[in-house]
């Protein structure tokens, strides 16, 4: 019987076979093709996040590489002094990074407390009706351009506190990192309100049972059960600080200077890219690579402070 | 129980008043801690409204319609803002092409197609990894790749595609939480009636997500227009006295793409020039620009976060 049909097949010619395919499981085909097209399509576009970061350290690294021909290692992170567009360069970027920490420094100090307080308040005190009103306000803050609070920090705050401290120079980091931590604080307030809004309902509740008033089960059992997120929040903060650029090129000054006195003016590393930016360098020029070193110093200071603040978020995470 | 140890009648008294003052005292703390809070919470609100007072009553010699209509200029009386916004305008038109579709096809992939392995992962990481980098950055990769690497230029065209993927992670984040909000069932019910993943995916998540999308899209958008550092980076001009060639012209075939390769100026540059400038005339005019970027950005993170709001509200199921 088997053979029979052997035969039979054997004598019908391929093409046949191929015209008796139905049309339905022929338009299968071309669907499957088509659904797999697309599934390609949509993972290069997922797939543009992996080649955007690569991108970044491949520009970063490959421009550093011909600035530390003519510059040694050695100079660039002991080097006192930032002065790569003088007749007698020197390629410190100590200056830069003083700069950068002092700045971010004087944000951390107004917005850590400032911050923390309000979290503590979102999470624990507001009604939820509060809560409603108050976070959205806190978002619509975090959308107000940088370059807008630089002319705050510049015109307003600065003069504001010549006031106070009679002899402070009109490019100053104080009034550049106060406005850059009040540009911080909604950052703080809402990852440091989504850890202790993470704690326990149970917690509280023990705490409540044994006679204690809102304000003891806030400081002694909320904000310790979800200290490492909080400390995440204020680690992702410093990196936000570090990385900021308008608000520094228009308040803190220009001029590297090796201080950690925030009376003082000074640039930071962002502020430096700016004003090379700003003029006209040569493309492959030792300034113009300069930039990308510079860079190149910021992105590894922002990427290790982005990731001890995830490590510790993940943790508290994994703790109920 | 032993009377001997049971306390007098004063010494009850006495604790009783003690105990009173601590609750007293206690609640007293919370209510002030409460208030402080308040003020903690405010504190922000606060600034942003001396900030907004501040840049308008410096920057309202300058609210007329002349100031839209002028070119910049070297007197600070006549300089306008025209060829800023209609640069800020083109940018965002690029920055929009770019950032959208690869976005949420990026998101749709995170979310309905990609399999649970290190290479999942590995975009995962690298999105939340780009959120976390400084703007900045964006503008060194855009001039060492963009301007100098595919030679395009300080052009329009550059600048639209930086701030496109400065903006790109956050659309692929909302367009991941708008999707995770639509119930497997529904997913179930297309494919149990024969759809495939792809009409799944086109006719039912996106269509439902679409809202969520947008809120994340007006987010970025208003982020890429206040956005300073990574334009001055690619070195853009300040002093921009034209404007680009016009998109549509009144030949065939009407559309002209030379305006992606002109050089441009935005609204956050114009106003960074101003600003850094030392006679106060041209202050005036950073902050009537200020004024008017605050203004534009406002609106558009209220719609946004309005648009979100009505959306939960009006789930159905």
């Amino acid at each position: 019987m088997s053979v029979a049909i052997q035969v039979l097949k054997d004598q019908v010619p391929k093409n046949i076979i191929a015209m008796t395919i139905s049309p339905r499981l022929a338009k299968n085909v071309r669907r499957n093709v088509k659904e797999r097209i697309i599934e390609l399509i949509l993972m290069l576009a997922a797939l543009s996040a992996v080649f955007t970061t690569f991108a970044i350290v491949a520009i970063l690294l490959y421009e550093s590489l011909g600035f530390f021909k003519t510059v040694s290692i050695i100079e660039f992170f002991t080097g006192k002094e930032w002065t790569p567009l003088f007749e007698d360069a020197h390629y410190g970027i100590m200056p830069l990074v003083a700069g950068t920490l002092t700045t971010s420094a004087v944000a951390l100090a107004v917005a850590v407390p400032v911050g923390t307080i309000a979290a503590i308040y979102l999470s624990e005190f507001a009604s939820h009706k509060a809560r409603e009103i108050v976070k959205p306000i806190l978002e619509l803050l975090v959308g107000v351009p940088t370059i807008v609070f630089g002319y705050f920090a510049l015109l307003f705050i600065t003069p504001l506190l010549q006031k106070i401290f009679p002899e402070l120079p009109g490019f100053n980091m104080l009034s550049a990192g106060i406005v850059m931590g009040v540009m911080i604080i909604p950052y703080i307030a809402s990852v440091a309100e989504d850890a202790m809004r993470a704690v326990p309902m149970s917690m509280r509740e023990g705490s409540y049972a044994m006679g204690a008033t809102r304000f003891q089960t806030a400081i002694r059992v909320v904000t310790p059960a979800a200290i490492s997120g909080i400390v995440a929040a204020y680690i992702l903060a410093i990196s936000r600080a570090v990385g900021e650029t308008m608000v520094v090129a228009v308040a803190a000054g220009q001029q590297p200077n090796l201080t950690f006195n925030p009376m003082e003016g000074a640039a930071t590393i962002t502020a430096y890219i700016v004003q090379v930016a700003m003029g006209d360098l040569p493309h492959a020029s030792i300034g113009y690579q300069s930039i990308f070193a510079a860079g190149l110093v910021l992105f590894a200071m922002t990427l290790c402070f982005n990731i001890i603040g995830h490590i510790v978020r993940k943790k508290y995470r994994e703790q109920y | 129980m032993n009377s001997n140890t049971s306390p007098t009648k004063a010494s009850v008294i006495e604790n009783l008043t003690a105990v009173r003052a601590m609750i007293h005292r206690h609640k007293r703390n919370d209510i002030l801690f409460a208030t402080i809070g308040l003020l903690a919470v405010m504190f922000g609100l606060l600034t942003l409204l001396t900030l907004f007072i501040d840049l308008v009553m410096d920057g309202y010699p300058r609210f007329n319609l002349q100031f839209f209509s002028d070119f910049p200029s070297r007197r600070a009386g006549s300089a306008g803002l025209l060829s800023a916004w209609v640069g800020s305008l083109l940018v965002m038109f690029v920055t929009f092409f770019t950032a959208v579709p690869m976005g949420v096809a990026a998101g749709l992939y995170l979310e309905e197609y990609a399999p649970k392995n290190w290479f999942s992962d590995l975009i995962e990481i690298n999105v939340s990894n780009l959120a976390g980098v400084p703007s900045i950055i964006y503008g060194l990769l855009a001039l060492g790749l963009f301007v100098y690497g595919l030679n395009l230029g300080q052009s329009i065209l550059t600048a639209g595609l930086t701030l496109g993927l400065l903006i790109v992670p956050i659309v692929i984040v909302s367009t991941r939480e708008a999707i995770r909000a639509i119930p497997v069932a529904i997913r179930e019910a297309a494919y149990a009636v024969g759809a495939t993943k792809w009409q799944v995916v086109k006719d039912h998540v996106v269509k439902y997500s679409q809202g969520g999308i947008l809120t994340g899209v007006i987010i970025g958008m208003s982020r890429a227009l206040g956005e300073t550092a990574p334009i001055i980076t690619i070195g853009a001009l300040t002093f921009i006295a034209f404007l680009p060639p016009s998109p549509i012209t009144t030949t065939a075939p009407f559309i002209n793409f030379e305006w992606l390769s002109s050089s441009f100026t935005v609204l956050p540059i114009q106003m960074f020039n101003w600003l850094s400038r030392p006679d106060h005339a041209f202050h005036i005019n950073a902050a009537a620009t200020g004024a008017i970027i605050i203004v534009v950005t406002l609106l558009m993170n209220g719609t946004a976060i309005w648009l979100r709001y009505k959306i939960r509200k009006n789930i159905k199921w």
